[in-house]
């Protein structure tokens, strides 16, 4: 069994809480005591029906205010897989929470109202799982049973999502007419959908193939921790010198030629150790702790590649970056702290080039500055050389933080561009 | 985990992602230590511990706020693993605390120690100048630990603030406070209770007694079953009887109930769990129940 981490992105109007409750509730994942709070809840309030919304709002506050302040994570599992979902609210703070739930996420919903149709809303949100590199996208037309099922209007929101999606970079599009509320297409095909010939959203959450969406290609190793066990009481192991780090692309296996960045230097791993023993190979996402054959001096933030396939190694860096703080704005000359794989060093912004509208995709070059839940593309100079992938190529060696050094706010997220 | 077209289990991702956020740690605090209580997410944390650092030892101590109203089984257990680990281990007392004046003891049949741990955990950070102190609470477990992060920043009172935390995006893990705050980490978000489980059976992992089926004098309360001890206020009215009972949840005994169980292994007791229709804090934590906001409220004073 494997894991399907999914965002989910949508109004409460769009019934995306009443998805997500559903899908908790046919696979099991609700549990009475949950149930009897929420229905309780439900006749507190006057509502006729369990409102399964009820599920998911989890703070104080949000219950009083009926909205979803943060990223929530709920867990599912079915006989087939463990499902992870990150649910982002679609009101307030929309963007810096959707992308965040983005990215770490192998699938993404976006949840459209058959009544509504495609909505400013829709495209913010399909825009930001493509500007995050989610490799799925499900758009799901909800509320199916008010239209009558009808497929024609569930032609016309697919025709229209999919003239739109083609100037984004969506690799896998997939249209499921729903109705939430009822269940239909939700866990099972429904009677009321003939005409449509696709599977229900569960089954196409459990048999989507995601293996290939890492990159096992590139091989990217980013020193985390060194290992010495000073102390070790088996003498065996009192000169030991290990590598630990969790794999970001590619893979490793003892006997490969690799090369250390910063210093360039090429030698061969020795050994993969694990905790229960030596592995044959390693890949993303696994822990490991690598063994080379000489002896380089190799620290926390440095990176293990491969002799003929390494990263770009800059201090000038091309990004997308959305603004997460209302505290203060980014513009040039903007000083931050950046952390990218486990480097850690200063940035200074050089330039603003624009600032994307993310309804319309227009770009707005006079912009002077990005405030919170704006996004931009920005030139950085860094303290000291990162060693940086393309975010469409690596996610992992694509994307960083930034820090405010006056507040130690997480305020940005970045994803490179134009990496040579 | 080797498999020809490179996928991975479960329990392998969550592992790894566990590692990971440990070595960060380990990577970028000062003073770091890692909560222990004996329960079976602390054990499997431990666990964790282990494997991210071997052959090294674990580079941090461990902490256990120890209320005096521990089950004794879990003490001893507690005890066995720091010597089998050679771990140094930190107690903080709460009757410390109380002889102190810190914190008054609450009176009455219901009186329970469990939030007084709170001033006696912060209290302990600030004397041992911990920077990041590791908890095993998952996000399955109730509605507030859902929205926390893995990094989940306290300012220098130990509180929480749930509407401002700091984002938390791919791997990367905002480890940066000023002095006298510190970062709470939890590496086991992502596990739900089932993960726990189906862990401790693949790794073979040793818990205390409790966790598995055994006679025991109990009487009921609230729909719970509360030990007979001499901790435990009872009134003459809630008659004892004795039992074939087990823990999913390991606290103090005057809040933590058993369940009627007669699952003697790992594998049924996995079993009992796949098919249960109640959460483990709901059927065994009074603590939780005194409100619905009840932990968010615990959490928000600086609670595990």
């Amino acid at each position: 069994m494997d894991i399907l981490r999914f965002a989910t992105a949508g109004s409460v109007d769009d019934g995306k809480s009443t998805l997500i409750g559903r899908l908790l509730f046919d696979s099991k994942a609700i549990f009475e005591d949950q149930l009897e709070a929420v229905e309780r809840t439900s006749r507190d309030r006057g509502t006729e029906y369990t409102d399964l919304s009820l599920l998911t709002d989890g703070l104080r506050a949000e219950r009083e205010q009926g909205i979803t302040i943060d990223v929530a994570y709920r867990y599912f599992a079915t006989p087939k897989r463990k499902f992870i979902i990150a649910d982002t609210p679609g009101h307030i703070q929309y963007t810096r929470n959707m992308v965040t739930g983005a990215s770490t996420a192998d699938l993404a919903i976006v949840l459209i109202d058959a009544r509504k149709g495609v909505v400013e809303q829709s495209r913010r949100h399909a825009f930001l799982t493509s500007l995050l590199r989610v490799p799925h996208l499900v758009l799901a037309v909800n509320k199916m049973d008010l239209v009558d099922y009808d497929k024609e209007r569930f032609d016309e929101i697919r025709e229209e999502f999919t003239s739109f999606a083609a100037k984004l970079n969506i690799a896998d599009l997939t249209f499921i007419p729903i109705s939430a509320l009822h269940g239909d297409n939700v866990v099972t095909r429904s009677e009321n959908m003939p005409w449509y010939q696709g599977t229900s959203l569960l089954h196409h959450l459990e048999h989507l193939h995601i293996a290939s969406d890492r990159n096992l290609v590139d091989v990217r190793f980013p020193v985390q921790y060194v290992i010495r066990p000073q102390r070790a009481t088996d003498p065996a192991f009192h000169d030991y010198r290990g590598y630990a780090g969790q794999v970001a692309g590619g893979i490793l296996k003892p006997g490969d030629e690799v090369l250390h960045l910063p210093s360039g230097l090429t030698t061969r791993i020795a050994a993969i150790d694990t905790f229960d023993g030596p592995v044959e190979q390693a890949f993303p996402p696994m822990s490991v702790t690598l063994r080379l054959e000489d002896d380089i001096d190799i620290s926390r933030g440095d990176l293990i590649c491969r002799p003929n396939n390494q990263p770009q190694v800059a201090q000038e860096l091309e990004a997308m970056v959305c603004w997460m703080t209302d505290g203060v704005k980014l513009g040039p000359r903007s000083k931050l702290v950046i952390k990218h794989t486990t480097r850690t060093a200063r940035a200074l912004v050089r330039d603003l080039h624009y600032r994307l509208d993310v309804n319309t995709l227009h770009r707005d070059e006079s912009a002077g500055s990005l405030g919170l839940n704006e996004i931009g593309r920005v030139s950085l100079r860094v303290t000291q050389p990162l060693f940086v992938d393309d975010y469409a190529r690596n996610r992992m060696t694509g994307g960083f933080i930034l820090i405010d050094e006056a507040t130690n706010g997480t305020v940005g997220a970045g994803m490179i561009v134009d990496a040579r | 985990m080797l498999q020809s077209d490179y996928t991975t289990s479960q329990l392998d991702v969550l592992e790894a992602e566990a590692i990971h956020i440990m070595r960060e740690v380990a990577a970028e605090f000062e003073r770091p230590c890692l909560l222990f209580s004996g329960g079976k997410d602390s054990i499997v944390m431990l666990r964790i511990a282990e494997k991210a650092f071997w052959p090294a030892p674990i580079p941090f101590p461990l902490m256990h706020v120890d209320t005096g109203h521990n089950f004794p089984e879990v003490i001893e257990f507690r005890d066995r693993r720091v010597a089998e680990l050679n771990a140094r281990l930190v107690v903080a007392s709460v009757q410390a605390s109380i002889d102190a004046g810190r914190v008054a003891e609450e009176t009455g049949r219901r009186a329970s120690r469990n939030r007084l741990q709170t001033t006696t955990l912060l209290d302990a950070i600030e004397e041992h100048e911990f920077d990041a102190v590791f908890g095993g609470a998952r996000r399955d477990e109730e509605k507030a630990r859902a929205k926390e992060r893995v990094f989940s920043f306290r300012d220098d009172f130990g509180q929480w603030d749930p509407k401002n935390q700091r984002p938390e995006l791919w791997n990367l893990y905002n480890a940066r406070i000023r002095k006298g705050e510190h970062i709470r980490v939890f590496p086991l978000s992502n596990w739900t209770e089932l993960d726990i489980w189906d862990y401790i059976r693949r790794e073979g992992i040793e818990i205390p007694s409790i966790y598995y089926a055994h006679t025991r004098s109990v009487f009921e309360r609230d729909g719970m079953l509360l030990a007979d001890a001499e901790v435990v206020n009872r009134g003459d009215d809630e008659p004892v009887y004795e039992t074939v009972v087990r823990y999913r949840t390991v606290g103090d005994m005057t809040c933590t109930g058993a369940v009627e169980s007669t699952a003697a292994t790992v594998e049924e007791i996995i079993a009992e769990i796949a098919a249960t229709r109640i959460t483990e804090r709901g059927a065994t934590r009074a603590d939780d129940r005194t409100s619905e906001a009840a932990m968010e409220d615990r959490k928000k004073e600086g609670y595990f």
